[in-house]
């Protein structure tokens, strides 16, 4: 090779500006008629160079495990130890997601992950009015300290990691759950695993709640103080944007509003009287992984460096673990299409290879069938297949941060930064993220962008194949095998409640409902109630309703 | 000078929380020209039938993505039928597998809409289905 | 329900069928031919309810609070009618009617009515729809009727217009005092609330208020308007507002209530007719083009009224059976 073809390649007329000669012919050439712009239409260029990236290496990039972690919060990333592949599971009976986390479990997975159904998820007993018809439909009915003992039989509760997504009545799950420890005989600060306990983006995009914001924020307060305490290996939060993306967020709302949230749980800790370095590395976040690749791996390394510069010099932590997002991911749920489902596959691959070049902590991935029904296990195997390939064959595991420097991803990661922090701005003037909440701010941003998405997809502007492009005729023709609920799981639960609320000791049951009444209108911690409450057979809907006539149920805003 | 435009409920039964699409399909109904009431979340299937008796809708739209349009869907139509309400027509959508959209068309649904569907086509249909009850009527209700 | 008759809607009205109330209703919206026909049959049965419109900037709690007073209205016995009107979109039309939601654990109880109104595009319309409205809700037996608008423009003052009392909601943050005036919401207060009292700048709106309203009544002889703070989402101070309502109306009893809703409703009639006329003549009879001709031909514009006043003051119709009035004389 000669020095010249080093440089790269050299225009003819040696005088002219090669940008500017670039420039003129992009101008001048004839583009497919596309829009060239992110998946949340942020528009895009042509070329990224230095000028679109200005950096400080130092400042703005650093190293693995530090500050300010925007290439990753361990120094060994996945050459230390691959990510948790944790596929979110739950139907059915406690009984049958037993068997499906014992299924996930041999096949290699390394975390569990527990989906709940409705009832349970709103706070509703499995024989409530309410629940009929949706026991065991999209999750697991939980309804007793029983029900997670049979959830967790056999499965080594000290040694296995289990992360519960439920929220509205997250500290009564967990309360099952140390209950359940207890009596498997582990001490509580053996446990580990995560709760997801994440109310504001509730209220923001997801709706399964159960009091108002302000009662429920002291809930979460009341959770971090007793795991700081007593289960110290717990994550007691899992802050999270999956939903507010889900729910049509763009990728620079889902990165603020996540973080800002974050922020008002470290404002409401320290108000409480916690010292922001006992509960701030308990807290985790969770994102979305949606099918932009780029915008996506940008938004990752943001959420880092902007978490980090906020804990360390606005709230003043001190404890670098503070200052780190660890972070779960899940595969894109709306990327998913009910045409051609095996396509599914191919997007939910290309999104968990985003994940991972972001630096995730965990992962699920989606299973192709997840738009007719939940996924069955032929289908759950090839998502975690889809993680282990990645893992193990295509080596992208043995590089940090490997998209570091490129001008584009660079410029990207700034660009998502920048409107994160103008949106935290604009929360602040709004009276803070409880108040945006109130007035429906927040929820109206996102249903915003919901329809401007949804109208570009009918535009064609941004296209889906099989949706809007590629169609088949037969396209939306179900050739899966589904995965169906019977609806004895109802009738039987139904049952086994009968059947607990006649053997308990009713008057220690009843006993222990009133000592949460009266923790609800004192400064007790509500979760030591509910912990004594499980142990004596109290339901969940029994203690949800206690909160509910303290603490009144939440009633939506106008958002349309 | 009688000026009618068409009313829709949409409505979402149930516990399921995902209102991304009702919204949406709320939206582009009022954008096609027609009146929507929405109820908000977590509704049962008597607050639906009697907000449909109230607001004498013409159309009433369900979302679930929650599994449960098996139990909820008929019970909804329950409600209506008896409060008198069977002229309405009813619609909705979600994550409902193919042999159960067939079941529920047969039940009274007059045409359930799955994942990926434009909500023009919603539009255009209601539009249409209206268009013939109102000729079949002779325009006066 | 097909195609119902006037007479058997108006027969299932008073047997308290409330899909007939619906349709009465939905007929009143469309301008349907049947309705004044129905109406004619329960007029009879007309004027026996409260009416308390309710308006406000957006995002003032109206639809928080309208849920309130019902449920308070309830705790005292009374049925209660509520009229939700939201404004249709100018571009398509239609409209999106999500007041409900804030008052949906209403929905169910049988002394409760809500219907959702769309503003529909009409020249005063909406405020006919609803005095129409709201009178097949009084004849239907319903005691108090609510009406909530948000308060934007002149077409959601004629829609409040027609309530006994006017509650004009205000709160801290969506607009100040000062802004409140200037939008005009203070002229058509019979009754001031401050929402949402436990946010900062509320105990200011009150005492601006306050003083804007004494003001307006030491100029002329009007009911001091009282102002209430409270909190809808709370429900506290919604007892308060419930007896400055009671006040007003005490105060308008002893000022002969029939006469003073005579009076606006002969206001409502005027600005129909109003409307009407000047659709006529503005639309059908082609003055729009006549004046754009005679300013293009360099005449002036007080000139071109001048002459255009003048045709219609010669052809004005008398009132029907009232004798010719020599108004010629009265202009000169």
């Amino acid at each position: 090779m000669t020095k010249q073809a080093k440089r790269g390649p050299v225009s003819s007329t040696s005088s002219a500006d090669p940008r500017a000669l670039w420039e003129a012919e992009l101008a001048a050439a004839r583009l497919r008629g596309a829009e060239f712009s992110t998946v949340s239409q942020s528009p895009l260029q042509a070329l990224y160079g230095p000028a679109e990236a200005p950096l400080d290496y130092e400042r703005d990039l650093g190293y693995p495990g530090q500050f300010p972690f925007t290439r990753g919060v361990h120094p060994t990333m996945y050459r230390g130890r691959l990510w948790t592949m944790r596929q979110f599971a739950g139907f059915g009976s406690a009984q049958q997601t037993n068997e499906r986390f014992k299924y996930l479990l041999g096949l290699g997975q390394t975390g569990l992950s527990t989906a709940f159904d409705f009832p349970t998820l709103m706070g509703y007993d499995s024989d409530h009015a309410f629940a009929e018809g949706e026991v065991g439909q999209v999750g697991v009915a939980i309804s007793s300290l029983e029900d997670m003992q049979r959830l967790m039989d056999g499965i080594p509760m000290a040694e296995v990691s289990t992360s519960m997504t439920i929220n509205g009545p997250a500290p009564i799950l967990l309360a099952f759950y140390i209950a359940c420890g207890e009596r498997q005989g582990v001490d509580p600060r053996e446990l580990r695993g995560t709760v997801q306990n994440d109310i504001l983006k509730e209220f923001q995009a997801q709706h399964a709640w159960l009091v108002p914001p302000i009662p429920a924020l002291r809930m979460i307060t009341d959770v971090m103080g007793y795991c700081a305490e007593r289960v110290p290996q717990w994550n007691t939060i899992s802050i999270s944007g999956y939903h507010i993306r889900e729910a049509g967020s763009t990728a620079a709302q889902e990165l603020a509003f996540t973080l800002a949230n974050g922020m008002e749980y470290v404002r409401r800790g320290v108000a409480a009287g916690l010292n922001v370095d006992d509960f701030a590395p308990r807290l985790s976040f969770f994102f979305d992984s949606h099918i932009d690749f780029f915008e996506e791996i940008a938004k990752f390394r943001a959420a880092r460096r902007i978490w980090a510069r906020k804990l360390r010099d606005e709230f003043g932590a001190k404890d670098p673990r503070s200052w780190m997002v660890r972070f779960h991911t899940q595969t894109a749920g709306v990327t998913l299409t009910a045409q051609q489902p095996e396509n599914n596959i191919v997007r939910t691959a290309f999104e968990a290879l985003a994940a991972v070049l972001g630096g995730t902590q965990s992962l699920h991935t989606n299973s192709m069938d997840e738009t007719y029904a939940l996924p069955t296990e032929k289908a759950v195997k090839i998502a975690l297949r889809t993680q282990q390939l990645i893992a193990e064959e295509t080596e992208v595991a043995n590089v940090i941060d490997p998209l570091a420097g490129s001008y584009f991803v660079e410029a990207e990661t700034s660009r998502l930064e920048q409107e994160a922090l103008a949106t935290f701005a604009e929360i602040e003037r709004r009276g803070g993220v409880v108040a945006c909440i109130d007035s429906g701010w927040i929820q109206k941003e996102i249903h915003r962008s919901a329809v401007l998405y949804q109208r570009a997809v009918e535009l064609r502007r941004k296209k889906i194949v099989g949706v809007n492009c590629y169609e088949e005729p037969d396209g939306d023709a179900t050739p899966l095998e589904l995965h169906r609920i019977d609806a004895s799981v109802e009738t039987d639960q139904r049952a086994r409640l009968a059947d607990l609320r006649r053997r308990r000791d009713g008057a220690r049951a009843r006993r222990e409902l009133e000592a949460i009444r009266a923790a609800c209108r004192s400064r007790e911690n509500l979760l030591a109630r509910f912990v004594a409450a499980a142990h004596a057979d109290c339901t969940l809907g029994e203690i949800a309703d206690v909160l509910r006539q303290e603490f009144g149920i939440y009633k939506e805003p106008k958002i349309l | 000078m009688s000026t009618r435009r068409i009313r829709v409920l949409i409505g979402k039964p149930g516990l399921d929380g995902h209102d991304r699409g009702a919204k949406i399909v709320a939206t582009a109904l009022r954008d096609a020209g027609m009146e929507v009431v929405y109820t908000g979340l977590h509704q049962t299937p008597e607050m639906i039938a009697e907000v449909a008796v109230q607001e004498d809708v013409d159309v009433v739209g369900l979302s679930i993505l929650s599994g449960a349009h098996l139990s909820l869907f008929p019970r909804v139509r329950k409600e209506l039928l008896a409060r008198d309400m069977g002229h309405v027509v009813l619609t909705g959508g979600g994550i409902i597998p193919a042999e159960d959209v067939a079941s529920l068309e047969q039940q009274g649904y007059a045409k359930l809409f799955g994942p990926g569907t434009r909500t023009e086509d919603i539009a255009t249909w209601i539009q249409a289905e209206m268009q013939r009850r109102w000729s079949d009527e002779g325009a006066a209700r | 329900m097909h195609a119902p008759t006037a007479e058997s809607l108006a027969e299932r009205l008073l047997r308290a069928d409330r899909a007939a109330l619906a349709r009465l209703i939905s007929w009143a919206e469309n301008g349907d031919a049947r309705f004044s026909a129905a109406l004619d049959r329960v007029y009879s049965r007309v004027g026996r309810a409260a009416r308390t419109g309710f308006t406000g900037p957006p995002g003032a709690g109206k639809s928080t609070l309208v849920n309130e007073v019902a449920k308070a209205y309830r705790g005292r016995g009374a049925t209660v009618g509520v009229l939700a009107v939201d404004p249709s979109s100018p571009f398509s039309g239609g409209a999106l009617l999500g007041d409900r939601i804030r008052m949906e654990e209403r929905t169910l109880d049988p002394g409760v009515f809500i219907r959702s109104m769309a503003s529909r595009e009409s020249h005063g319309g909406v405020a006919q729809a609803t005095v129409d409205a709201c009178d097949v809700m009084d004849a239907f037996g319903l005691a108090e009727i609510l009406i909530e608008t948000v308060g934007v423009g002149q077409a959601e003052y004629d829609v409040v217009a027609v309530a006994d009392t006017v509650v004009v909601v205000l709160c801290p943050g969506a607009g100040d005092g000062i802004q409140a005036m200037k939008a005009g919401l203070l002229e058509v207060a019979d009754v001031l609330v401050v929402n949402k009292s436990d946010l900062p700048g509320a105990d200011r709106l009150a005492r601006d208020l306050d003083e804007a309203v004494h003001v307006r009544f030491g100029r002329e002889q009007a009911f001091p308007v009282p102002v209430v703070s409270l909190c809808a989402s709370s429900g506290e101070g919604v007892a308060e507002l419930l007896e400055a309502v009671d006040g007003h109306r005490a105060w308008l009893a002893a000022r002969d209530l029939p006469a003073a809703r005579l009076a606006k409703r002969a206001e409502r009639v005027r600005k129909t007719v109003d409307a009407e006329v000047s659709l006529a003549l503005w639309g059908r009879r082609g003055w729009g083009a006549f004046v754009a001709a005679e300013l293009a031909a360099g005449l002036a514009p007080h000139r071109v009224a001048r002459e255009l006043g003048r045709r219609v003051s010669e052809t004005l119709p008398p009132a029907p059976g009232a004798p010719e009035s020599n108004f010629r004389g009265e202009r000169a």
